[in-house]
């Protein structure tokens, strides 16, 4: 038990380590760092002054340990364009992508399992075609069409809901939310639906199919053929069996959702750490490009963490050894 | 005077819609069962015997459904039965037990809670009451240690042990009939023997009928009262079950009875008949069988049969149709099986063609590093072959017997080369062959040997013509030979009962049977002298068993090919085999000629296999009680492996691994033997 997690934990150690690794040439070896600090006419001497007080002449395992010690730190450089800490850029952009990221989740996953059971369980039924023709639209248009249908049906044609923006925000303390608003929760709706929408019917569709799969075994034929009640077959054995393959895919889904909130937030204009990126690519930020690796990369191995150790008290085949001896 | 009949089942017909037009699956089926009896139902797959069972307890398969007919249990209608009732007969009123115990139960939830599930839908018990008949119930089963393993989680149970608990399941609520489909096919034969006595003997306590769905003759002979044999979606023969296995009188079940190899007696060949069971789509009218049957006339061909009496038994066959036409006035066929020493097969003093020493493959199965380090484990090692010495003369064909998991395969793999054997070597007609290196060198010598497999279906390439599968087996140097290339193709196909012209087809076009004839063509276009076969007919259904068996034993006579034959059917290897060897954990226990191994056992292991397997010679005979299970080769016994399982262990065989020695023909490793206080073995 506490060595699956241990090792784990190793496991997910070690992934953070390689992202740093990818993180830290980006941001020794494309562009030239003193360029970006100093002055057209700064001397040479004065460059070389520069480098040697940085610490940039040094050995480069030395330059990377630095760089690790760092960013354990929370200590990510200075931003290029802003001259301001990149750790504070992003505190402040953090809390408008979670917020987002975790509502898209918890509408693609309270909305994607539930659809999902339903049009395995009724599969004939008029609604679960309904559903799943509905399904092909959300998985085969693009985000931002999505995005843009929507800012074209409810911004300007109706004007029910702004069009960028996160609305009037209030302050908590180091985290800004817009829930507390009216104007904020308006300019949620949108993005929201858009980022869920793609989420949410992958997700329908696998716990979908992996239901109609679980409902074709053995044990469930053997369920039926003991007389147990369709409730207790279908949520007490199939659910549970259905959930088990799916936690893993869910997750890294979830994972994704913070990833592609990129291209909503730019449709949306949604001032978030993914707007952010896309800013610094245009000015060639590698600071904060080099710390939004580390952040998504972080979320990815915290959330393939937990999906782990979320498998491993579900399914008794990881967590009780097999007894050989009968 | 009659009581009513348990279950009754009149002119009951399923079908499947399908867009190309509905299918019939069960055509005007009728049969009882009255309490307490044991019906088998036997037949070939496909023959609709799983689905008349499916369809007594209402759990078609959608589109499945009943389209006719009526199902009567206790006089009460239940084809009709809204839903909701229909569920609260299954279970309580009628049980099921499926094939597959490793898949039967829920994995996430302990086997205690499956059981407390289905007792309190259908009895008013408390949760502690209903616990305690669990516990009750595990015991019954056979389960050691119920009060602890009832919280215990499937994956945590053996094969056998699993299929305890299905019984535990489904005689939880005291049903009064059983449907038991295939309940021992996926066992091994000293596990199976162990199971059919247990449901044998709870269902006599019990007071439960039993349909017992099987294609295994050699059961239905050991345990059931009545038989009925089902072909093509209807039954053409019932009776008590001694008439059915010794005075058959439907051809069918004559060629059927024909077509099973036993260990009671020796033939050169088994009976076989031709063809295979249509598919659905194309049932020819008339009796069902007219077109394989060997005593087919006019009317067969056109008017259905339905049952009509013939001494006891029920038949539907014209042949027992007017007294008139008395049966002698046809020629009814002879129920006797051709009989008649085979042994001559194989030289008595031929030279030796492969020959293993010393023979060891391991597989390292630990799981990774750190994993390991952290809990404090070792490595794990399979020693799935372990010091195994064989050799086999020109011509001969060795037979390679033992349970699952014990090594056989693997041998078959690492004597072809599939496999670099950890320790010892190999010799085929002189030369080395022990390490990839030797094999390399002599890659013509390596062609002479080739492998059949169990599963056609998997070793078969889909996407390949049946011409393409076949020619590339074809040695680079014989391909080039202008034209004569594509007449070998078509001279292979021949030479295993297809036609040229078959090769243009795609192998999902064929029967399980016509694509292990396939890859024994594929298996012969390098003119091999030697073919290992892994259970090639494990998988087929026994009349296909015999059409492959015969075609081996003629190619071995046409060709002079030596065997390597691997199969967990001690009849089939009685069968085929001129030599047999036993295999238990890794090692050969005992060799000998055939007959004297199966006549004169003398290795326990041996023994108790012989006690244990079903055969059709066997009819209503009391087996001996076979315990245990094999157990794990990651961790094997010390001493003789077999020592846990064995009547005969003393401290000796704790501590001290047998050598082979020979006694009178016979190579055994046991120490019993070797101290002579081995009792004989019961003769007869
Ligand atoms: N490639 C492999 N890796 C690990 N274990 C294996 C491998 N092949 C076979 N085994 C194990 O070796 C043992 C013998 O297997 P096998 O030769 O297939 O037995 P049999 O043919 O008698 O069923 C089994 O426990 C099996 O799980
Ligand atoms: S009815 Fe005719 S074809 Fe059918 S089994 Fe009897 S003899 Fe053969
Ligand atoms: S050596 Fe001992 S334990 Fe092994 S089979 Fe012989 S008597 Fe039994
Ligand atoms: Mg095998």
């Amino acid at each position: 038990m506490i060595s699956f997690i241990l090792a784990r934990v190793l496991q997910s150690f070690v992934v953070m380590l390689c992202v740093a690794a990818i993180s830290f040439s980006l941001f020794t070896y494309v562009g030239d760092p003193i360029a970006n600090l100093v002055g057209i006419q700064s001397s040479d001497e004065k460059r070389e002054e520069l480098r040697e007080s940085l610490g940039l002449n040094d050995a480069v395992p030395v330059q990377f340990a630095r760089f690790v010690s760092r960013a354990v730190r929370m200590e990510f450089g200075i931003s290029y364009q802003q001259k301001r800490k990149v750790s504070s850029i992003i505190a402040e952009r953090l809390p408008a992508t979670l917020e987002l990221s975790i509502l898209s989740a918890l509408l693609a996953l309270g909305i994607g399992i539930p659809a999902g059971i339903y049009t395995a369980l009724h599969r004939e039924s008029w609604f679960s075609h309904l559903v799943l023709s509905g399904s092909l639209i959300g998985v085969s248009l693009p985000t931002f069409l999505i995005g843009i249908l929507l800012i074209f049906v409810f911004s300007v044609q109706f004007h029910l809901l702004p069009s960028f923006g996160r609305g009037e925000v209030v302050q908590l303390g180091f985290w800004s939310t817009g829930l507390l608003t009216e104007s904020g929760l308006k300019a949620l709706i949108m993005p929201a639906i858009t980022l869920a929408l793609f989420q949410m019917t992958l997700i329908m569709r696998l716990v979908r199919s992996e239901m109609l799969e679980v409902l074709r075994t053995d044990y469930i034929k053997f369920a039926r053929a003991r007389g147990l009640s369709n409730r207790t077959v279908h949520f007490g054995y199939a659910l549970m069996n259905t959930l088990v393959p799916v936690i893993t895919i869910t997750g890294l889904q979830l994972g994704s959702i913070i990833a592609f909130a990129i291209i909503t937030e730019t449709v949306f204009q949604w001032p978030g750490v993914g707007l952010m990126f896309i800013q610094a690519i245009n000015e060639v930020d590698i600071p904060v490009m080099s710390t939004y690796l580390l952040l998504i990369a972080s979320f990815f191995v915290i959330i393939n963490l937990t999906v782990d150790l979320l498998y491993y008290f579900v399914d008794p085949r990881l967590r009780v050894g097999r007894d050989v001896k009968t | 005077m009659a009581k009513p009949p348990l279950l009754e089942v009149k002119n009951l017909r399923v079908e499947f819609p399908t867009r190309h037009g509905t299918l019939v699956a069960i055509d005007d089926l009728s049969l009882h069962i009255d309490p307490g009896e044991v019906l088998g139902v036997v037949g070939e797959s496909g023959a609709g015997k799983s689905l008349t069972g499916a369809a007594i307890i209402g759990l078609l398969e959608p589109p499945g459904r009943i389209a006719g007919g009526e199902i009567l249990f206790g006089g009460r209608r239940i084809d009709k039965l809204p839903d909701a009732e229909m569920r609260r007969i299954r279970g309580r009123h009628i049980g099921a037990i499926f094939q597959d115990p490793l898949t039967s139960l829920n994995p996430l939830h302990t086997v205690g809670r499956q059981i407390t599930d289905t007792i309190a839908a259908h009895l008013p018990l408390t949760p502690r009451q209903a616990r305690a008949r669990a516990l009750e119930l595990l015991g019954e089963v056979g389960i050691p240690a119920a009060a602890e393993r009832i919280d215990h989680y499937p994956h945590q149970f053996s094969g056998g042990m699993r299929q305890r608990v299905v019984i535990a399941l489904a005689l939880c609520a005291d049903p009064k009939l059983i449907i038991a489909d295939e309940p021992t096919t996926a066992l091994d034969v000293s596990i199976q023997a162990q199971i059919i006595v247990l449901l044998k003997r709870l269902c006599s306590q019990h007071g439960s009928a039993i349909m017992l769905i099987t294609h295994d003759m050699g059961v239905i002979a050991e345990t059931a009262d009545r038989v009925a044999v089902m072909y093509a979606g209807r039954i053409g023969e019932v009776g008590p079950v001694s008439e059915i296995i010794h005075k058959a009188r439907l051809p069918y079940t004559i060629g059927l009875m024909g077509s099973i190899p036993s260990i009671g007696e020796e033939v050169e060949r088994l009976v076989q008949i031709d063809g295979s069971m249509p598919r659905l789509n194309e049932t020819p009218p008339g009796c069902r069988y007219h077109p394989r049957c060997p005593n087919a006339f006019e009317r067969c061909r056109t008017e259905r049969p339905d049952l009509m009496p013939a001494g006891p038994s029920r038949v539907a066959c014209w042949l027992y149709d007017s007294p008139a036409e008395a049966p002698a006035a046809r020629p009814i066929p002879a129920a006797a099986r051709a009989t008649g020493g085979h042994r001559a097969r194989g030289a008595a003093a031929a030279a030796t063609l492969i020959e293993a020493k010393g023979l060891k493959q391991y597989f390292d199965v630990s799981p990774p590093l750190l994993t390991r380090i952290l809990e404090r484990t070792g490595r794990r090692i399979v020693r799935a072959v372990d010091g195994l010495d064989i050799s086999i003369a020109h011509g001969e064909t060795f037979g390679l017997v033992g349970e699952s998991g014990c090594g056989k395969s693997t041998v078959a793999r690492t004597v072809v080369g599939l496999f670099d054997a950890t320790a010892g070597t190999i010799d085929y007609d002189g030369v080395s062959l022990s390490t990839r290196e030797e094999r390399a060198r002599n890659r013509s010598v390596q062609q002479k040997m080739q492998m059949i497999f169990q599963d056609p279906q998997a070793s078969l390439n889909p996407r390949w013509r049946v011409f393409d599968i076949v020619a590339e087996s074809i040695p680079e140097a014989r391909r080039t030979k202008a034209g004569g290339f594509k007449e070998r193709v078509g001279e292979l196909l021949r030479q295993v009962g297809m036609s040229p012209l078959d090769g243009d087809k795609y192998p999902h076009e064929f029967s399980g049977g016509q694509r292990q004839r396939i890859s024994i063509a594929r298996a012969l276009g390098g003119e091999p002298e030697f073919l290992v076969c892994d259970e090639p007919t494990s998988a087929l259904d026994v009349s296909v068993q015999a059409q492959i068996l015969n075609l081996m034993v003629d190619l071995q006579r046409n060709l002079g090919l030596t065997y390597l034959f691997i199969s967990h059917d001690l009849a089939v290897v009685h069968h085929i085999s001129t030599k047999v060897g036993v295999m238990y954990l890794g090692r050969i226990v005992e060799w000998a000629e055939t007959r004297r191994l199966f006549t004169r056992p003398l290795h326990p292991y041996t023994r108790m296999l012989l006690d244990a397997v079903p055969d059709i010679s066997k009819t209503g005979t009391q087996r001996a009680q076979v315990e245990g299970e094999v157990p794990s080769p990651i961790d094997p016994p010390g001493g003789c492996h077999f020592h846990p399982r064995c009547p005969f262990a003393n401290a000796r065989c704790r501590g001290e691994s047998p050598e082979n020695i020979m006694v009178e023909g016979t190579s055994v490793a046991c120490h019993a033997v070797q101290e002579g206080r081995l009792p004989a073995w019961k003769t007869g």
